[in-house]
């Protein structure tokens, strides 16, 4: 295609016809189009290598294509893309995970887990950091959204028993996944070393100490010593930034396969 | 046959020619024969039917000379494939019936395409989540109070919104009880849930007791949770929030 094209405009050339802009433009993008490191990056099939006509072999194409979209099959069942069935709640949860993770890279750039330093690093954030406060609002107002709808979601699936067989294991790496959210949020909750955030995990450590056997162990590691200090800070800042997100992730992959392996959605009622 | 490579056919030929050239490899005995295929082939073909197929040979030789190359070909040369007694180059291992492997399902299900009948519905979710995150984001803003100082404490001093239902029972029960026991419990008691409804269906109209028993677990937390958050002042002690204000950061 590329060499046809090449010719006609030597041929038009000896006529005296200048190729327009737009005419070199296009045979530009087609040589690219036809050389070997685009077709290395786009796959065979993508919409990028011979654009997008409507055509149900282009719709799949679209998903078997893309790495994300991949998550889904090609096709679901008719009644599982209605809005009212499952009000988007699994998916959101999943969205507002993302959201709280470029949120909270970002915030991990101007973050000190010091005694010292933390409370003066979310200030001069919130003051002096461009759209610092703004991103720290919405980890702020994401977190506690996710934990929302991350429940809701839960209430959701319950309603319509759609952890019943195959589904029942399912529902159990939910349950998981919500544990884990909670977990995640109340990690959060010390790092700006305010007094909300103080006074709010010292209620909530004192009651996992009262775990029976080992409770004051637990206390222990977690704090870091037997009252929260600079050391419980730098503890929950990594079970926050990493090793929480770590696990969830792990789990969540596991969710959505699941999803798949056990037929997709539920439903219909 | 027509699956044979040719070089294989070809050294088979060769090999016929040189037996047929010398009349004492023609016709070798059949008990030597049958005892050197077992011990070569023993692995690949069962015991007794290279014993049948040698007799089957045998008898072949003793009323025309002429299979009896053959038979001694396959035997020799390293073939991938070995005759059977009625020249079968395969062999039947099982028989499966169908529907014992794969799960055929007949039933012809509604579908859409996942692009772009599902694929737009979410990125429209998404747009309005970041949106609303946005804008409320913009309006108002995290809480932030004065520097932690573990020589205040703020009264009431409250936990997270999604712990205030613990914190709440802590008022009726032993610390270990309210702050232990009762989440366990709970935590356990969901992942239980499939194990223990054992109704198939999931018509709401068949799972009254079911749907009965969740939304009283569920509406039990939310209450709790709410009256943690907007019903309790100084000294966690109850409060009207109307009267008094909230005493409740997010």
């Amino acid at each position: 295609m590329a060499k046809r094209l090449t010719t006609d405009k030597d041929g038009n050339g000896s006529n005296g016809h200048r190729p327009s802009f737009p005419e070199k433009l296009a045979e530009v993008g087609e040589k690219m189009r036809g050389s070997q490191a685009w077709a290395s990056i786009f796959r065979p099939g993508s919409i990028f290598r011979k654009g997008y006509t409507d055509s149900p072999r282009n719709r799949s194409y679209v998903v078997m294509n893309s790495l994300i979209y991949h998550l889904h099959p090609v096709k679901v069942k008719r009644h599982a893309v209605k809005v009212s069935y499952t009000l988007c709640l699994g998916g959101l949860s999943f969205f507002l995970f993302l959201i709280l993770t470029v949120t909270g890279i970002f915030l991990m750039f101007f973050y000190r887990p010091t005694e010292v330093q933390a409370w003066a690093d979310i200030r001069t954030l919130e003051t002096s950091v461009t759209f610092g406060l703004l991103v720290r609002n919405m980890h702020r107002w994401g977190a506690h959204l996710m934990v929302i709808t991350v429940f809701l979601h839960m209430a959701r699936v319950f309603y319509h028993g759609a952890y019943k067989p195959p589904r029942e294991f399912n529902w159990v790496i939910g349950v998981i996944l919500l544990t884990l959210t909670l977990l995640l949020s109340f990690t959060g909750y010390l790092l700006p070393w305010d007094q909300l955030a103080l006074w709010a995990v010292t209620v909530g450590t004192n009651m996992i100490g009262y775990t029976p056997v080992f409770g004051s162990q637990v206390r222990f590691v977690l704090l870091g010593g037997v009252e929260i200090s600079t050391e419980t800070l730098l503890r929950w800042y990594v079970l926050h930034v990493l090793l929480f997100p770590f696990i969830i992730v792990i789990f969540m992959a596991i969710h959505f396969w699941r999803v798949r392996k056990d037929g997709g959605i539920s439903g219909p009622l | 046959m027509s699956d044979v490579p040719e070089h294989l056919l070809r050294r088979s030929a060769e090999r016929r020619a040189a037996l047929g050239g010398d009349p004492a490899g023609a016709a070798p005995p059949a008990g030597d024969d049958a005892g050197a295929a077992g011990a070569d082939d023993g692995e690949k073909i069962p015991a007794h039917l290279l014993q049948r197929s040698t007799t089957g040979a045998a008898t072949a030789t003793a009323t025309k000379t002429a299979p009896a190359p053959a038979a001694t070909a396959v035997a020799t040369a390293p073939a991938p494939v070995a005759k059977g007694p009625e020249g079968h180059t395969q062999r039947l291992l099982t028989v499966v019936k169908a529907g014992s492997i794969q799960d055929v399902k007949a039933t012809p299900t509604d579908k859409v395409h996942v692009w772009p009948h599902l694929l737009v519905g979410e990125f429209v979710a998404s747009l309005a989540m970041t949106a609303f995150l946005l804008v409320f984001s913009a309006v108002v803003n995290a809480p932030f109070l004065a520097a932690a100082n573990f020589n205040f404490t703020p009264n009431p001093s409250k936990a997270p919104w999604y712990f205030l239902g613990l914190q709440e029972l802590l008022t009726m029960f032993h610390p270990m009880v309210a702050g232990v026991t009762i989440p366990g419990m709970g935590i356990f008691g969901l992942m239980l849930v499939p194990y223990t409804d054992r109704n198939p269906s999931n018509h709401p109209e068949d799972r009254k007791l079911a749907i009965a028993i969740m939304t009283l677990f569920l509406m039990f937390w939310a209450v709790l949770v709410i009256i943690g958050c907007f019903f309790r002042g100084p000294g966690f002690n109850f409060t009207f929030p109307w009267r008094d204000g909230v005493f409740f950061d997010l």
